[in-house]
Protein backbone atom coordinates (compact mmCIF):
# COMPACT_ATOMS: atom_id res chain seq x y z
CA UNK A 1 0.00 0.00 0.00
CA UNK A 2 1.75 3.78 -1.08
CA UNK A 3 2.25 6.16 1.43
CA UNK A 4 -0.16 9.17 1.12
CA UNK A 5 0.67 11.74 -1.16
CA UNK A 6 0.51 15.36 0.04
CA UNK A 7 -1.64 16.36 -3.57
CA UNK A 8 -4.56 14.45 -1.71
CA UNK A 9 -4.40 15.98 1.31
CA UNK A 10 -6.56 19.21 2.04
CA UNK A 11 -5.01 21.57 4.52
CA UNK A 12 -1.36 21.16 5.98
CA UNK A 13 -1.38 17.33 7.24
CA UNK A 14 0.74 16.07 9.96
CA UNK A 15 3.02 13.49 9.05
CA UNK A 16 2.46 10.10 11.09
CA UNK A 17 4.27 6.66 9.87
CA UNK A 18 1.67 3.94 10.90
CA UNK A 19 3.04 0.18 11.21
CA UNK A 20 0.12 -2.70 11.16
CA UNK A 21 0.14 -6.04 12.29
CA UNK A 22 1.41 -7.51 8.95
CA UNK A 23 4.55 -5.74 9.66
CA UNK A 24 4.06 -3.58 6.98
CA UNK A 25 4.09 0.42 7.20
CA UNK A 26 2.76 3.61 5.59
CA UNK A 27 3.31 7.08 5.82
CA UNK A 28 -0.05 9.19 6.47
CA UNK A 29 -0.73 12.64 6.43
CA UNK A 30 -3.27 13.69 9.21
CA UNK A 31 -5.42 17.12 9.53
CA UNK A 32 -8.09 17.81 11.94
CA UNK A 33 -10.87 18.02 9.62
CA UNK A 34 -14.04 16.06 10.25
CA UNK A 35 -16.42 15.07 7.69
CA UNK A 36 -19.76 13.64 9.64
CA UNK A 37 -21.35 10.53 8.68
CA UNK A 38 -24.93 11.77 7.13
CA UNK A 39 -27.76 10.56 8.84
CA UNK A 40 -29.60 7.60 7.75
CA UNK A 41 -26.64 6.54 5.87
CA UNK A 42 -24.58 3.05 5.95
CA UNK A 43 -21.04 2.20 5.58
CA UNK A 44 -20.79 -1.46 4.35
CA UNK A 45 -17.65 -3.52 2.94
CA UNK A 46 -17.20 -7.34 3.04
CA UNK A 47 -13.40 -8.44 3.24
CA UNK A 48 -12.01 -12.03 2.49
CA UNK A 49 -10.49 -13.89 5.74
CA UNK A 50 -7.52 -11.70 5.98
CA UNK A 51 -8.75 -8.42 5.98
CA UNK A 52 -8.53 -7.77 2.32
CA UNK A 53 -11.64 -5.71 1.00
CA UNK A 54 -13.83 -7.45 -1.38
CA UNK A 55 -16.96 -5.01 -1.36
CA UNK A 56 -17.70 -1.66 -0.94
CA UNK A 57 -20.91 0.39 -1.04
CA UNK A 58 -21.05 4.00 -2.32
CA UNK A 59 -21.63 5.20 1.15
CA UNK A 60 -18.04 3.72 2.03
CA UNK A 61 -16.52 5.52 -1.33
CA UNK A 62 -18.18 8.61 -0.24
CA UNK A 63 -16.93 9.15 3.13
CA UNK A 64 -13.28 7.64 2.95
CA UNK A 65 -12.60 10.15 -0.24
CA UNK A 66 -11.08 7.03 -2.18
CA UNK A 67 -12.25 5.69 -5.10
CA UNK A 68 -13.56 1.75 -5.38
CA UNK A 69 -10.75 0.70 -7.61
CA UNK A 70 -8.44 1.93 -5.12
CA UNK A 71 -10.22 0.18 -1.92
CA UNK A 72 -10.90 -3.52 -3.43
CA UNK A 73 -7.77 -5.97 -3.00
CA UNK A 74 -6.16 -3.70 0.12
CA UNK A 75 -6.10 -4.48 3.13
CA UNK A 76 -9.11 -2.67 5.48
CA UNK A 77 -6.28 -0.73 7.82
CA UNK A 78 -6.34 1.68 5.02
CA UNK A 79 -8.64 3.76 6.68
CA UNK A 80 -6.59 3.19 10.32
CA UNK A 81 -6.74 6.47 11.76
CA UNK A 82 -3.05 6.96 13.74
CA UNK A 83 -5.40 8.82 16.92
CA UNK A 84 -6.26 4.77 17.08
CA UNK A 85 -4.99 2.47 19.65
CA UNK A 86 -3.83 -1.13 17.88
CA UNK A 87 -4.82 -2.65 20.83
CA UNK A 88 -8.49 -1.84 19.76
CA UNK A 89 -8.18 -3.52 16.52
CA UNK A 90 -6.38 -6.31 18.27
CA UNK A 91 -9.49 -6.70 20.59
CA UNK A 92 -11.47 -6.44 17.10
CA UNK A 93 -9.40 -9.68 15.32
CA UNK A 94 -9.85 -11.65 18.77
CA UNK A 95 -13.16 -11.51 18.71
CA UNK A 96 -14.02 -12.07 15.15
CA UNK A 97 -11.62 -15.21 14.94
CA UNK A 98 -13.71 -16.55 17.56
CA UNK A 99 -16.45 -16.22 15.59
CA UNK A 100 -18.23 -13.88 17.80
CA UNK A 101 -19.78 -10.10 16.84
CA UNK A 102 -17.53 -7.09 17.06
CA UNK A 103 -18.60 -3.43 18.40
CA UNK A 104 -16.64 -0.65 18.91
CA UNK A 105 -16.23 3.37 18.02
CA UNK A 106 -13.49 3.96 15.62
CA UNK A 107 -12.09 7.16 13.74
CA UNK A 108 -11.52 6.56 10.49
CA UNK A 109 -8.98 8.28 8.06
CA UNK A 110 -10.03 9.46 4.75
CA UNK A 111 -7.70 9.97 1.57
CA UNK A 112 -7.58 13.27 1.91
CA UNK A 113 -5.82 13.28 5.82
CA UNK A 114 -9.68 14.43 7.48
CA UNK A 115 -11.58 12.13 9.45
CA UNK A 116 -14.77 10.32 10.06
CA UNK A 117 -16.14 8.68 13.70
CA UNK A 118 -18.40 5.98 13.13
CA UNK A 119 -19.94 2.75 15.41
CA UNK A 120 -18.73 -0.31 13.58
CA UNK A 121 -19.92 -3.48 13.86
CA UNK A 122 -17.84 -6.64 12.22
CA UNK A 123 -19.32 -10.06 12.20
CA UNK A 124 -17.67 -13.14 10.53
CA UNK A 125 -19.29 -14.86 7.30
CA UNK A 126 -19.46 -18.33 7.96
CA UNK A 127 -20.56 -21.07 5.42
CA UNK A 128 -20.71 -24.80 6.02
CA UNK A 129 -19.02 -24.00 9.33
CA UNK A 130 -16.13 -21.84 7.61
CA UNK A 131 -15.44 -18.31 8.09
CA UNK A 132 -15.21 -17.01 4.22
CA UNK A 133 -14.61 -13.59 5.40
CA UNK A 134 -15.96 -10.40 7.55
CA UNK A 135 -19.01 -8.03 6.97
CA UNK A 136 -18.33 -4.73 8.60
CA UNK A 137 -21.26 -2.42 8.59
CA UNK A 138 -20.57 1.40 10.26
CA UNK A 139 -23.43 3.86 11.44
CA UNK A 140 -23.61 7.17 12.67
CA UNK A 141 -22.26 7.59 16.52
CA UNK A 142 -23.59 10.31 18.78
CA UNK A 143 -21.82 13.16 19.84
CA UNK A 144 -21.30 12.04 23.41
CA UNK A 145 -20.12 8.43 22.77
CA UNK A 146 -17.82 10.04 20.19
CA UNK A 147 -16.29 12.17 23.44
CA UNK A 148 -15.97 9.12 25.44
CA UNK A 149 -14.00 6.83 22.86
CA UNK A 150 -11.74 9.66 21.80
CA UNK A 151 -11.25 10.10 25.68
CA UNK A 152 -10.78 6.60 26.46
CA UNK A 153 -8.43 5.68 23.45
CA UNK A 154 -6.31 8.53 24.44
CA UNK A 155 -5.39 6.47 27.80
CA UNK A 156 -4.33 3.58 25.88
CA UNK A 157 -2.06 5.35 22.89
CA UNK B 1 -50.91 -31.36 -4.26
CA UNK B 2 -51.78 -27.68 -3.14
CA UNK B 3 -48.53 -25.28 -2.15
CA UNK B 4 -49.61 -22.97 0.29
CA UNK B 5 -47.64 -18.70 -0.36
CA UNK B 6 -47.53 -16.00 1.74
CA UNK B 7 -46.47 -12.20 1.35
CA UNK B 8 -44.89 -10.15 4.33
CA UNK B 9 -47.76 -8.32 6.13
CA UNK B 10 -45.99 -4.89 5.23
CA UNK B 11 -47.26 -4.79 1.66
CA UNK B 12 -49.26 -1.63 0.80
CA UNK B 13 -52.94 -2.74 0.79
CA UNK B 14 -53.38 -0.64 -2.55
CA UNK B 15 -51.47 -3.50 -4.13
CA UNK B 16 -53.07 -6.61 -1.90
CA UNK B 17 -55.36 -7.58 -5.25
CA UNK B 18 -51.91 -7.82 -7.40
CA UNK B 19 -51.08 -10.54 -5.02
CA UNK B 20 -53.96 -12.71 -6.11
CA UNK B 21 -53.07 -11.73 -9.42
CA UNK B 22 -49.78 -12.88 -9.21
CA UNK B 23 -50.68 -15.74 -7.46
CA UNK B 24 -53.01 -17.55 -10.20
CA UNK B 25 -50.47 -16.22 -12.62
CA UNK B 26 -47.97 -18.48 -10.70
CA UNK B 27 -50.09 -21.33 -10.95
CA UNK B 28 -50.61 -21.10 -14.91
CA UNK B 29 -46.77 -20.63 -15.45
CA UNK B 30 -46.19 -23.69 -12.94
CA UNK B 31 -49.11 -25.94 -13.65
CA UNK B 32 -49.09 -26.41 -9.51
CA UNK B 33 -51.27 -25.00 -7.14
CA UNK B 34 -50.45 -22.49 -5.09
CA UNK B 35 -53.02 -21.13 -1.99
CA UNK B 36 -52.30 -17.88 -1.04
CA UNK B 37 -52.82 -17.14 2.32
CA UNK B 38 -52.71 -13.21 3.70
CA UNK B 39 -51.88 -11.91 6.93
CA UNK B 40 -53.04 -8.50 8.95
CA UNK B 41 -49.94 -8.81 11.07
CA UNK B 42 -46.52 -10.22 11.90
CA UNK B 43 -47.26 -12.46 14.83
CA UNK B 44 -49.47 -14.55 13.35
CA UNK B 45 -47.75 -15.49 10.10
CA UNK B 46 -44.74 -16.24 12.28
CA UNK B 47 -46.47 -18.74 13.82
CA UNK B 48 -47.29 -20.48 10.74
CA UNK B 49 -43.92 -20.01 9.41
CA UNK B 50 -42.84 -21.60 12.61
CA UNK B 51 -45.35 -24.58 11.93
CA UNK B 52 -43.87 -24.82 8.71
CA UNK B 53 -46.62 -24.12 6.74
CA UNK B 54 -45.56 -22.50 3.54
CA UNK B 55 -43.76 -23.65 0.23
CA UNK B 56 -43.35 -19.85 -0.99
CA UNK B 57 -42.93 -16.69 1.00
CA UNK B 58 -42.49 -12.96 -0.42
CA UNK B 59 -40.57 -12.31 2.85
CA UNK B 60 -39.57 -9.49 4.50
CA UNK B 61 -35.31 -9.27 5.00
CA UNK B 62 -35.95 -10.05 8.87
CA UNK B 63 -37.67 -13.43 8.43
CA UNK B 64 -35.87 -14.03 5.32
CA UNK B 65 -32.67 -14.46 7.78
CA UNK B 66 -34.90 -17.51 9.66
CA UNK B 67 -36.29 -18.81 6.70
CA UNK B 68 -32.88 -19.04 4.64
CA UNK B 69 -30.79 -19.83 8.05
CA UNK B 70 -33.09 -22.08 10.03
CA UNK B 71 -35.85 -23.09 7.41
CA UNK B 72 -33.70 -24.17 4.40
CA UNK B 73 -35.60 -21.83 2.01
CA UNK B 74 -33.21 -20.72 -1.08
CA UNK B 75 -33.92 -17.19 -2.40
CA UNK B 76 -35.96 -17.15 -6.00
CA UNK B 77 -35.75 -12.86 -6.91
CA UNK B 78 -36.38 -9.90 -5.54
CA UNK B 79 -38.03 -6.91 -6.96
CA UNK B 80 -35.73 -5.06 -9.03
CA UNK B 81 -33.86 -1.47 -7.99
CA UNK B 82 -36.26 -1.91 -5.07
CA UNK B 83 -34.27 -1.71 -1.45
CA UNK B 84 -35.99 -1.43 1.79
CA UNK B 85 -35.31 2.29 3.24
CA UNK B 86 -37.24 3.99 5.97
CA UNK B 87 -38.23 7.49 7.40
CA UNK B 88 -38.72 8.77 10.68
CA UNK B 89 -41.40 11.61 10.38
CA UNK B 90 -42.15 14.31 12.47
CA UNK B 91 -45.04 17.14 12.58
CA UNK B 92 -44.93 19.25 10.29
CA UNK B 93 -44.70 21.89 12.60
CA UNK B 94 -42.38 20.64 15.03
CA UNK B 95 -39.78 22.09 16.33
CA UNK B 96 -37.00 19.19 16.05
CA UNK B 97 -34.90 19.80 12.44
CA UNK B 98 -32.65 17.26 12.93
CA UNK B 99 -31.95 13.75 14.56
CA UNK B 100 -29.71 15.06 16.83
CA UNK B 101 -32.87 17.92 18.51
CA UNK B 102 -34.44 14.65 19.74
CA UNK B 103 -34.28 13.70 23.22
CA UNK B 104 -35.42 11.04 26.06
CA UNK B 105 -38.48 10.61 26.39
CA UNK B 106 -39.51 10.86 23.01
CA UNK B 107 -43.08 9.55 21.67
CA UNK B 108 -42.66 6.95 18.73
CA UNK B 109 -45.53 5.78 17.05
CA UNK B 110 -44.35 2.24 14.65
CA UNK B 111 -46.28 -0.21 13.21
CA UNK B 112 -44.49 -3.93 14.06
CA UNK B 113 -42.69 -4.10 10.98
CA UNK B 114 -39.38 -5.39 12.08
CA UNK B 115 -37.47 -4.07 9.70
CA UNK B 116 -38.51 -0.51 9.52
CA UNK B 117 -38.26 -0.27 13.31
CA UNK B 118 -34.76 -1.23 13.17
CA UNK B 119 -33.56 1.30 10.67
CA UNK B 120 -35.27 3.63 12.41
CA UNK B 121 -33.70 2.68 15.93
CA UNK B 122 -30.45 3.21 14.12
CA UNK B 123 -31.25 6.29 12.88
CA UNK B 124 -32.15 7.30 16.48
CA UNK B 125 -29.03 6.75 18.02
CA UNK B 126 -27.14 9.75 16.78
CA UNK B 127 -29.44 11.44 19.30
CA UNK B 128 -28.18 8.82 22.16
CA UNK B 129 -31.79 7.59 21.60
CA UNK B 130 -32.70 3.75 22.19
CA UNK B 131 -35.68 1.45 23.12
CA UNK B 132 -35.32 2.42 26.86
CA UNK B 133 -35.78 5.98 26.82
CA UNK B 134 -38.52 6.38 24.00
CA UNK B 135 -41.88 6.03 24.77
CA UNK B 136 -43.18 3.81 22.32
CA UNK B 137 -46.21 3.00 21.05
CA UNK B 138 -47.66 0.16 18.33
CA UNK B 139 -50.14 0.83 15.34
CA UNK B 140 -51.71 -1.70 13.32
CA UNK B 141 -50.99 0.45 9.74
CA UNK B 142 -48.48 3.47 8.55
CA UNK B 143 -51.75 5.29 8.04
CA UNK B 144 -52.82 5.36 12.03
CA UNK B 145 -48.64 6.30 12.44
CA UNK B 146 -49.24 9.43 10.43
CA UNK B 147 -52.66 9.88 12.27
CA UNK B 148 -50.98 10.12 15.82
CA UNK B 149 -48.47 12.30 14.16
CA UNK B 150 -51.07 14.49 12.85
CA UNK B 151 -53.40 14.65 15.88
CA UNK B 152 -50.37 15.46 18.00
CA UNK B 153 -50.43 11.90 19.52
CA UNK B 154 -46.60 11.10 18.85
CA UNK B 155 -43.56 13.54 18.51
CA UNK B 156 -42.03 10.98 15.65
CA UNK B 157 -43.53 8.33 13.55
CA UNK B 158 -41.40 5.83 11.71
CA UNK B 159 -42.42 4.05 8.37
CA UNK B 160 -41.44 1.96 5.61
CA UNK B 161 -40.08 5.00 2.89
CA UNK B 162 -42.45 3.34 -0.06
CA UNK B 163 -45.66 4.05 2.50
CA UNK B 164 -44.72 7.00 3.88
CA UNK B 165 -44.74 8.60 -0.70
CA UNK B 166 -47.74 6.90 -0.68
CA UNK B 167 -49.89 8.44 2.17
CA UNK B 168 -52.37 10.65 0.67
CA UNK B 169 -51.00 14.22 -0.03
CA UNK B 170 -53.24 16.15 2.24
CA UNK B 171 -51.88 13.54 5.22
CA UNK B 172 -47.93 14.26 4.21
CA UNK B 173 -48.76 17.98 4.22
CA UNK B 174 -48.98 17.64 7.68
CA UNK B 175 -45.69 15.88 8.33
CA UNK B 176 -42.13 16.35 7.47
CA UNK B 177 -39.49 13.37 6.70
CA UNK B 178 -36.93 14.03 9.46
CA UNK B 179 -34.19 11.47 8.09
CA UNK B 180 -34.19 9.36 5.17
CA UNK B 181 -31.96 5.70 5.27
CA UNK B 182 -30.04 5.24 2.50
CA UNK B 183 -28.85 1.72 2.99
CA UNK B 184 -29.45 0.11 -0.26
CA UNK B 185 -29.15 -3.89 0.60
CA UNK B 186 -31.76 -4.68 2.34
CA UNK B 187 -34.92 -5.89 0.29
CA UNK B 188 -37.49 -8.01 0.02
CA UNK B 189 -37.26 -11.91 -1.12
CA UNK B 190 -39.35 -14.58 -2.38
CA UNK B 191 -38.21 -17.75 -1.07
CA UNK B 192 -39.01 -21.41 -1.70
CA UNK B 193 -39.27 -23.81 0.83
CA UNK B 194 -37.63 -27.45 1.00
CA UNK B 195 -40.50 -28.97 -0.22
CA UNK B 196 -41.12 -26.59 -3.84
CA UNK B 197 -36.98 -26.77 -4.32
CA UNK B 198 -37.33 -28.90 -7.53
CA UNK B 199 -39.65 -25.76 -9.00
CA UNK B 200 -36.70 -23.38 -7.98
CA UNK B 201 -35.54 -22.72 -11.17
CA UNK B 202 -38.60 -22.88 -13.08
CA UNK B 203 -40.12 -20.58 -10.98
CA UNK B 204 -37.25 -18.31 -10.77
CA UNK B 205 -37.28 -18.11 -14.77
CA UNK B 206 -40.90 -17.05 -15.22
CA UNK B 207 -40.31 -14.23 -13.11
CA UNK B 208 -37.32 -13.15 -14.86
CA UNK B 209 -39.59 -13.25 -17.88
CA UNK B 210 -41.93 -11.31 -16.54
CA UNK B 211 -41.26 -8.32 -17.77
CA UNK B 212 -41.29 -9.97 -21.56
CA UNK B 213 -45.03 -9.52 -22.05
CA UNK B 214 -47.75 -6.88 -22.00
CA UNK B 215 -49.74 -9.39 -19.66
CA UNK B 216 -46.67 -10.06 -17.19
CA UNK B 217 -45.77 -5.89 -17.35
CA UNK B 218 -49.38 -5.28 -16.20
CA UNK B 219 -49.14 -7.87 -13.41
CA UNK B 220 -45.42 -6.00 -12.29
CA UNK B 221 -47.19 -2.83 -12.37
CA UNK B 222 -50.17 -4.31 -10.00
CA UNK B 223 -47.32 -5.45 -7.59
CA UNK B 224 -46.06 -1.77 -7.87
CA UNK B 225 -42.85 -3.59 -9.38
CA UNK B 226 -40.65 -2.78 -12.44
CA UNK B 227 -39.21 -6.67 -12.58
CA UNK B 228 -37.67 -9.11 -10.76
CA UNK B 229 -33.94 -9.43 -10.28
CA UNK B 230 -31.98 -13.17 -10.04
CA UNK B 231 -30.90 -13.75 -6.17
CA UNK B 232 -28.22 -16.14 -5.86
CA UNK B 233 -27.97 -17.51 -2.27
CA UNK B 234 -24.73 -15.96 -1.37
CA UNK B 235 -26.27 -12.41 -2.03
CA UNK B 236 -28.77 -13.46 0.29
CA UNK B 237 -26.61 -14.45 2.70
CA UNK B 238 -24.87 -11.22 2.52
CA UNK B 239 -27.88 -9.34 3.63
CA UNK B 240 -28.50 -11.69 6.23
CA UNK B 241 -24.75 -11.41 7.57
CA UNK B 242 -25.95 -7.24 7.32
CA UNK B 243 -28.96 -7.66 9.18
CA UNK B 244 -26.67 -9.55 12.12
CA UNK B 245 -24.68 -6.67 12.56
CA UNK B 246 -27.65 -4.33 12.91
CA UNK B 247 -29.02 -5.94 15.68
CA UNK B 248 -27.73 -4.44 18.47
Amino acid sequence: MDDMSVTDVVDDGREVTLNYYDGSCRTVLVTDIETPLPDGRLIVSRTDPSGIITHVNDSFVTMSGFAREELIGVPHYILRHPDMPSVAFQGLWETVLAGKKWHGYVKNLRKDGGYYWVYATVIPNIRHNKVVGYTSVRRKPSRRKVEEAQAFYRTML
Amino acid sequence: MTYNFTVSPDFNPSYLSGWFIFNTWLQRRTSEAFHLELYDDFDSQRQAIAADKFDLIYANPYDASVLVREKGFLPVACPAQKSDEAVIAVPHDSEVGQVEDLSPGLRVSATRDPDVSMMCMIMLEPADLNRDNIVPKTCDSYVLVAKDLVRGQADAGFFLEETYNKLSRVVRSQLRPLVQSRIQVIHHVLLVGPGLLHRHEDIQQALLAMNDTPAGQGLLESLDFTGWEKVAPEDTEFMIDLMDTLET
